[in-house]
């Protein structure tokens, strides 16, 4: 049997292969349970200027087939971050991905700056799409302008690869995308949470102490494909999904679509290892169709000649 | 901490509201500590989608087993019952930190409710095997939630019960039984698990006393291995608030630091 291709690239960053944690769903933790090097990236929680204490609790909830969280960034701040979370991830190969929010575009590009001038960080991810940190979810990654700016200023003062992660709670994705790319950005990920809500109907309180949160698992991940899908046809950038893979069919159906790269979040809360087991599944899929390069997945979703034309 | 797939010796209804399993725990090297926990998949299915944190109640180093009582309450734990003798069940863990025991605490006093008695069984055991003294006031619903006493009772606890159908929960009557057991009885710890009201009580009476006290705290739980913050609390250290998470940390702390709001 020949090697299997398993690398991609997501800009100037390669990835020896495809599979690496989302943001808020990863951390030093889960050391003792696999061999970050086996990752295609490592990406640690979402990093603040200043520490943050996060939410009220009740943080999570489970719903069907997923769970609403609103963690609220609970943060130590970029201090720590420098001192302690890069430091760390140096005996590692795996390139890191820094996730990174903030309250303003200047301190986005400010943190930037900072983060990317230390060893060991080899991209940056603009989380300009929390869902929990403001009223009503409002969140910079809505307005494409803003998004467009932001992405401008941090690309200004680094050359690391810049990934803006984008809100899938938009009328069209497909506009921020577009605005990131004018911003030059690297590539993009698709998506962070969906605004959502639940309530007990015993105690007719909202199941999240922030009222809303967003949601996340299998109940997402069909509304992610499409996305991807629709990212893919405005613009070439690489798309890393991100939005209720469990599995290694999810993830390739994600590929199809036209991800580049996936990030596992929720997924590792049910399964610790499921990375490891997508990224096996995704080695038997690729032998079970004799495919040898995983770069010939990307984008091949066969959509057949339109029969029906919807006009409105 | 590790996930396994675990081959369930039994799983059974042993009173009106509560179950008992007991799994297989030979494939875990590792030391399982009281106090800590197992994150279960209670389902195969998606729904209901997150595992579910579960103490252990009973640690058998000998026939290599470990044992959970737990509470039907919601879907989870609903499901949970679904598994059958034999069936493999899916663990996480162990997960936490658990409770510590110090050479020097001959006499100790655990105060427990509801299904955070199956949480200081667990300590009772291992207080047993070291020759501890150990005196149990158990709150419940009623008789029949009080099964696991017997289990404390068989360690060598002195037991005490109290319930909500006898009239003799009330925080003011758990207070008096605790004055008088600390009269009698020279304690040198206390530990506490499954009510904010008594854990608030016990805070208050080993402050005054001065007597060391651990609280194994409950809260629902995102990913059980500290990555998500979603199961987090505060403690007050030197005057300062900081928020820890309870399923690293914790569970257990020391009942003093706990910020317990109501």
């Amino acid at each position: 049997m020949t090697e299997l291709k398993l690398g991609v690239q997501i800009g100037c960053l390669s990835l020896k292969n495809p599979i690496m944690p989302a943001s808020g769903a990863f951390g030093e933790e889960m050391e003792r349970l696999m061999d970050f090097n086996q990752l295609g990236a490592v990406v640690p929680k979402s990093i603040t200027k200043y520490p943050r204490g996060g939410n009220a609790t009740p943080r999570v909830c489970e719903v069907s087939a997923g769970m609403i969280n609103s963690i609220g960034i609970q943060s130590k701040g970029l201090d720590y971050y420098l001192e302690h979370t890069l430091p760390y991830y140096r005996k590692y190969e795996t390139p890191l991905i820094s996730s990174i929010s903030a309250d303003s575009i200047d301190e986005y590009a400010e943190m930037a700056e900072i983060i990317a001038r230390n060893e060991g960080v080899s991209a940056i991810e603009l989380n300009i799409s929390c869902p929990n940190l403001k009223g009503n979810g409002q969140v910079f990654g809505m307005d494409p302008n803003i998004s467009y700016q932001l992405v401008k200023k941090v690309k200004e003062v680094t050359d690391k690869p810049i990934i803006a992660k984008l809100t899938p709670n938009v009328t069209s994705v497909q506009e921020i995308a577009l605005a990131c790319e004018s911003g030059n950005a690297d590539g993009l990920n698709v998506a962070n949470t969906i605004l959502a809500m639940a309530i007990d109907i015993h105690t007719r309180k909202p199941k999240i102490g922030n009222v809303m949160g967003g949601i996340s698992g299998p109940a997402v991940k069909p509304i992610i494909v499409r996305m991807i899908y629709q990212v893919r046809q405005v613009t070439n950038l690489p798309i890393i999904g991100c939005g209720g893979v469990m599995t290694a069919e999810d993830a390739i159906e994600m590929m199809l679509a036209g991800a580049t790269a996936i990030q596992v979040g929720t997924a590792s809360f049910i399964h610790p290892l499921a990375m490891l087991d997508i990224l096996e599944g995704i080695k038997e899929y690729m032998n079970m169709y004799n495919i040898k390069d995983i770069n010939e997945l990307i984008g091949q979703v066969d959509i057949p000649a339109q029969k029906v034309s919807v006009n409105s | 901490m590790n996930v396994s797939k675990l081959i369930v010796r039994s799983n059974t209804q042993v009173s009106e509201r509560y179950w008992h399993m007991v799994v297989d725990a030979s494939s875990i090297s590792e030391p399982i500590l009281p106090g800590q926990f197992f994150n279960i998949k209670c389902a195969d299915e998606l729904t209901p989608f997150l595992r579910r944190p579960f103490s252990i109640y009973r640690i058998n180093k000998q026939e290599q087993t470990i044992e959970f009582l737990y509470l039907v309450k919601g879907l989870g734990t609903q499901r949970m019952t679904h598994i059958a003798d034999g069936d493999e069940v899916d663990v996480f863990g162990p997960l936490g930190e658990g409770f510590t025991l110090e050479e020097r605490w001959d006499t100790i006093l655990l105060l427990a409710r509801g299904v955070g008695i199956a949480t200081l069984a667990a300590l009772a055991q291992e207080a047993a095997e070291r020759n501890v003294k150990c005196i149990a006031i158990l709150s419940a619903r009623s008789k029949n939630d009080l099964l696991a006493a017997e289990t404390l009772q068989g360690f060598g606890a002195t037991v005490y019960h109290v319930t909500d159908v006898a009239g003799t929960s009330s925080v003011e009557n758990v207070s008096s039984l605790i004055e008088q057991i600390m009269s009698d009885t020279d304690i040198k710890a206390a530990f506490t698990c499954g009510s904010k009201r008594l854990s608030k009580l016990l805070q208050m009476i080993t402050r005054e006393q001065q007597i060391p006290a651990q609280i194994a705290l409950e809260e629902h739980m995102g990913c059980a291995m500290g990555v998500c913050f979603a199961c987090v609390c505060d403690l007050r250290e030197d005057n300062l608030i900081r928020s820890v998470r309870v399923c690293k940390e914790g569970p257990v702390f020391d009942l003093d630091k706990v910020v317990l709001t109501s």
